[in-house]
């Protein structure tokens, strides 16, 4: 772990690492998730303490939540983590298991991205808390995040449900000083068949439905005593209800007000928010995305003022939060900024989107789909950063899994001039790629299946998954080899090739799109920098050579640059020998035969 | 900095360049001293060569784990079209480190009209320097590479963080042994060493010769003492290689000695890894 221990008991950890923390210290025996920005740290943390229990990483999050219930039900206590749209993949289990409830503690964690730092979209997920009628606890710093885990497990037991415990990407991924408790052991209860509470047939799902009604009423109850929520006096003529990071934001701004701070997000202490909002002469909702708190105050009757001032979009900031109580008159408005700033005095910044990395194996294929001019249904993970110039190869890129169900919807539905193309990477593929393949064999639909094989969940920093052949504390695990999977689902076209060949790779893209079927290619290229760096010798432009063709640099690749040398109009080219991984892709490109390996011959060296 | 009230550090680069890292260490150093410190980054898909911040804020009591713009004491850039990017983060008054390394990314080698020019920003540390006086631009990456791995960059760069920090050198060179791999914890000190004594090389050419405000900081350049007991000392030389500043050297009797005590800027490192205790440094 990346920290360094100031005395026996505080530690600087992230959000995600308290969390950890928090589970090992509460006993948690069965701890699983999806690896998704930003909650993947958390198991990688508990992974690394040795420990007996349980840790692993499920091919999706549905999985994964299905084996937490599994670990509650059996009796003892289970921890699953995934990000903010990760938890619509699990959503049906959690619709249902809110109204099973548990026999040991069961704590989701859910780490919401406001601002869309790496997600497709901002979702938040303190709705799901209110549409599941499930408990959800914020906390709004490391600290908490580890304290609260506890309360988690007690609320979880004690109202008998699963407990949702919120980050976000502020909060997971901001490191604070955490005073360190004892490492509990994990207990697992006696095993006691409960038909009627845990299998939904329709005449048990009503009578479980009237239980989900009584213990929202005692944690109404509940809410309106617990510590989690903490009303700070201060002056009473700003009062403002907060919760989460935002909190840490209001105190630093508004020092002196009144503040009411939400630990227990759902369900709400609406007596006390009221005596609160009472007490005050006026009373702001700082909350990020959407106005749960705010809806729910105005729907009691209780006067409020929040997303007139601050907005429903992006993420907080402390500027941003001063900008709002500046809109609300609550903070004077500032001068006008000073015009002769550094950006002013230079005209525009500079555009630095991610790219794939130098030596990327997604990168090839994404060359030659472009120039076989496909419709290209894209997925969720590092290849979605092929939607950049000079690839933009990507037509759509939805949600994990949806390349190729959305593949079929573009054939059938498109007008068939184009071929139509689905790419999914490894990972992707088995959380959420097997169905839709089976339904594009099952009706024989002409499209192409391209799954980017780089053996790693890359995004998320090379996370271990199903195909391998390691589980998540690094141990050998049994693979799961995606071109048998394929073959045994009834694909006809199933071809494997090195997606560093360029020729290769057109050639066999060539024939799948031309079958009449659907065809599966397969790139067998490991990621270059996760698990391990993959580096071989640099390559180097001869600058009297290159004619400025531009050719490698349709690669993206941010190991080429140009220089300042021009030919007929055109920059040459150099390579940055640091960057470059020595893939050699350029140098198969290059027709001046410019592009030749540093070591070769040091005397043509260019840097 | 002031003694008071919260400080804030804030360190940008672009993707790989190490930053995250160096605001750990820097997050360590801050902690040992007994100061609460948060710190805040984003990590995931603007990794993969996009723009990589990580807000460092400590002192007494810290909130908010993000630092507010016009309110960093000091920015921290590893790349120049980063520091302009950020440079509205710094305060009044506040300093910038940058390193002058550019880092072009492919996105500004697109335009492919005759003659067009790469898109990179002109004129950044003028435009740096309108903005914020104490502007400190120096190459970090010549001097990793001439500690033989252009990889040290960033403790490079924290070492010319360091000549403006409060911080003891013992605490820097602690944290660096606690965060780093073992295998490479002497060049990271190396490195840093590196960068901070170019720092305060530079601060001792600009220095008025009349006035010192740097004082505290400068104190670690006035010369110790370095006592090596001669029969102690057994002639391995382990000494003589780790000076970052060659103020040993073996005699003819294959002892260490003294040569250049007044480059001597108190690292330790001779003390420490003498294996005979036989060297001092006061």
């Amino acid at each position: 772990m990346a920290t360094a221990i100031s005395s026996p008991a505080q530690v600087l950890l992230s959000g995600n690492e308290a969390i950890a923390r928090g589970a090992l210290e509460n006993g948690i025996r069965v701890a699983t998730g999806y690896p998704g920005t930003p909650s993947t740290e958390i198991l990688e943390s508990l992974a690394r303490y040795d420990s007996e229990h349980y840790v692993s990483w499920s091919p999706n999050e549905k999985v994964a939540l299905d084996v937490g219930v599994g670990a509650a039900v059996a009796g003892s206590r289970a921890l699953v983590t995934m990000k903010h749209v990760g938890l619509n993949v699990a959503a049906d289990t959690l619709m249902s298991v809110a109204y099973t409830g548990v026999r040991a503690a069961l704590v989701i964690v859910v780490a919401d991205d406001p601002g869309v730092h790496s997600s497709q979209n901002e979702q938040d997920t303190r709705m799901y808390a209110r549409f599941a009628e499930l408990p959800l606890l914020e906390p709004s710093d490391s600290q908490e995040a580890k304290d609260f885990f506890q309360l988690a497990c007690e609320i979880s037991e004690r109202f008998d449900t699963a407990v949702l415990l919120r980050s976000t990407t502020r909060l997971s991924h901001s490191k604070g000083m955490v005073t360190l408790g004892t490492i509990q052991p994990s207990r697992a209860k006696e095993y006691e068949k409960n038909l009627n509470k845990f299998v939904l047939v329709p005449s048990n799902a009503r009578v479980r439905h009237e239980k989900v009604v009584e213990r929202t009423g005692l944690l109404r109850e509940f809410a309106e005593t617990t510590e989690l929520n903490r009303w700070e006096k201060g002056s009473s003529e700003i009062g403002v209800i907060t919760s989460g990071v935002c909190y840490q934001y209001v105190k630093e701004i508004l020092p002196d007000a009144s503040v009411f701070k939400i630990g227990l997000m759902n369900p709400l202490p609406i007596h006390r928010l009221r005596n609160f909002a009472a007490s005050v002469d006026r009373l702001l909702v700082v909350e990020e995305l959407e106005p749960v708190i705010e809806e729910q105050l105005k729907a009691n009757g209780i006067q409020a003022e929040g997303k007139e001032y601050f907005t429903r979009l992006g993420e907080f900031s402390p500027e941003r939060v001063r900008a709002g109580f500046q809109k609300a008159g609550v903070l004077p408005m500032p001068k006008a900024p000073e015009t002769a700033g550094a950006a002013a005095a230079v005209k525009e910044n500079l555009f630095r989107p991610p790219a794939l990395c130098p030596g990327c194996p997604h990168t090839v294929p994404y060359l030659v789909l472009k120039k076989l001019n496909a419709l290209v249904a894209g997925d969720i993970g590092c290849y979605t950063l092929a939607v950049y110039e000079p690839l933009a190869a990507i037509d759509t890129t939805l949600a994990m899994g949806c390349s190729i169900g959305m593949a079929v919807g573009l054939q059938k539905g498109g007008d068939g001039t184009r071929p139509v193309v689905a790419t999914i990477g490894d990972s992707t593929f088995f959380h959420s790629g097997i169905p839709p393949l089976i339904d594009a064999l099952y009706n024989n639909v002409k499209i192409t299946v391209v799954i980017l094989d780089n053996q790693t969940t890359a995004m998320t920093g090379g996370q271990e998954h199903a195909g391998t052949g390691k589980n998540l504390r690094g141990e050998t695990a049994r693979t799961v080899d995606i071109a048998t999977l394929c073959k045994a689902l009834g694909a006809g076209f199933v071809e494997v090739v090195d997606p560093y060949d360029v020729s290769a790779v057109f050639r066999t893209l060539k024939s799948a799109i031309q079958y009449d079927g659907v065809s599966v290619v397969i790139t067998n290229r490991p990621c270059v920098v996760s698990p391990a760096t993959i580096r071989t010798t640099p390559y180097a432009v001869t600058a009297k050579e290159c004619n400025a063709c531009q050719m490698c640099m349709n690669l993206g690749c941010p190991a080429i640059i140009w220089t300042e040398e021009m030919h007929e109009g055109q920059h040459k080219v150099t390579i940055d020998p640091v960057a470059c991984m020595g893939c050699a892709v350029c140098g198969l490109l290059c027709q001046t035969n410019a592009i030749i390996p540093l070591a070769a011959d040091p005397a043509r060296r260019t840097v | 900095m002031e003694p008071n009230g919260t400080q804030n550090v804030l360190i940008v680069g672009v993707g790989g360049q190490g930053v995250i890292l160096a605001s750990d260490i820097l997050g360590v150093v801050c902690m040992n001293r007994g100061y609460q410190v948060k710190k805040s980054e984003v990590h995931g898909m603007a990794k993969r060569g996009g723009v990589v911040y990580s807000h460092v804020r400590y002192g007494a009591q810290v909130l908010s784990p993000t630092i507010e713009p016009g309110t960093s004491d000091v920015l921290l850039a590893f790349e120049p079209a980063e520091a302009l990017r950020w440079s509205k983060y710094v305060k009044p008054g506040g300093t910038i480190i940058v390193n002058s390394r550019k880092r072009i990314p492919p996105a500004a080698c697109q335009d492919r009209r005759m003659d067009a020019p790469t898109r990179y920003p002109q004129g950044i540390e003028q435009a740096l320097r309108g903005q914020v006086g104490d502007v400190r631009q120096f190459d970090a990456e010549e001097l990793a590479v001439e500690i033989g791995d252009h990889r040290m960059c960033n403790t490079v760069l924290l070492g010319a963080l360091s000549s403006v920090c409060e911080f003891e050198l013992q605490d820097w060179l602690g944290a660096i042994a606690a965060s780093v791999k073992p295998k490479t914890v002497e060049r990271n000190q190396k490195a840093f060493l590196a960068g901070r004594n170019a720092q305060f090389a530079a601060m001792r050419d600009s220095l008025p010769s009349e006035k010192c405000e740097m004082s505290r900081s400068v104190t670690c350049l006035d010369a110790p003492e370095i006592a090596i007991h001669d029969s102690w000392c057994k002639g391995c030389e382990i000494c003589v290689v780790v000076c970052p500043q060659a103020c040993l050297k073996m005699n003819e009797r294959n002892r260490a000695e003294v040569v250049k005590a007044e480059a001597c800027i108190r690292c330790m490192l001779c003390e420490w890894m003498c294996p005979d205790l036989a060297v001092r440094v006061q």
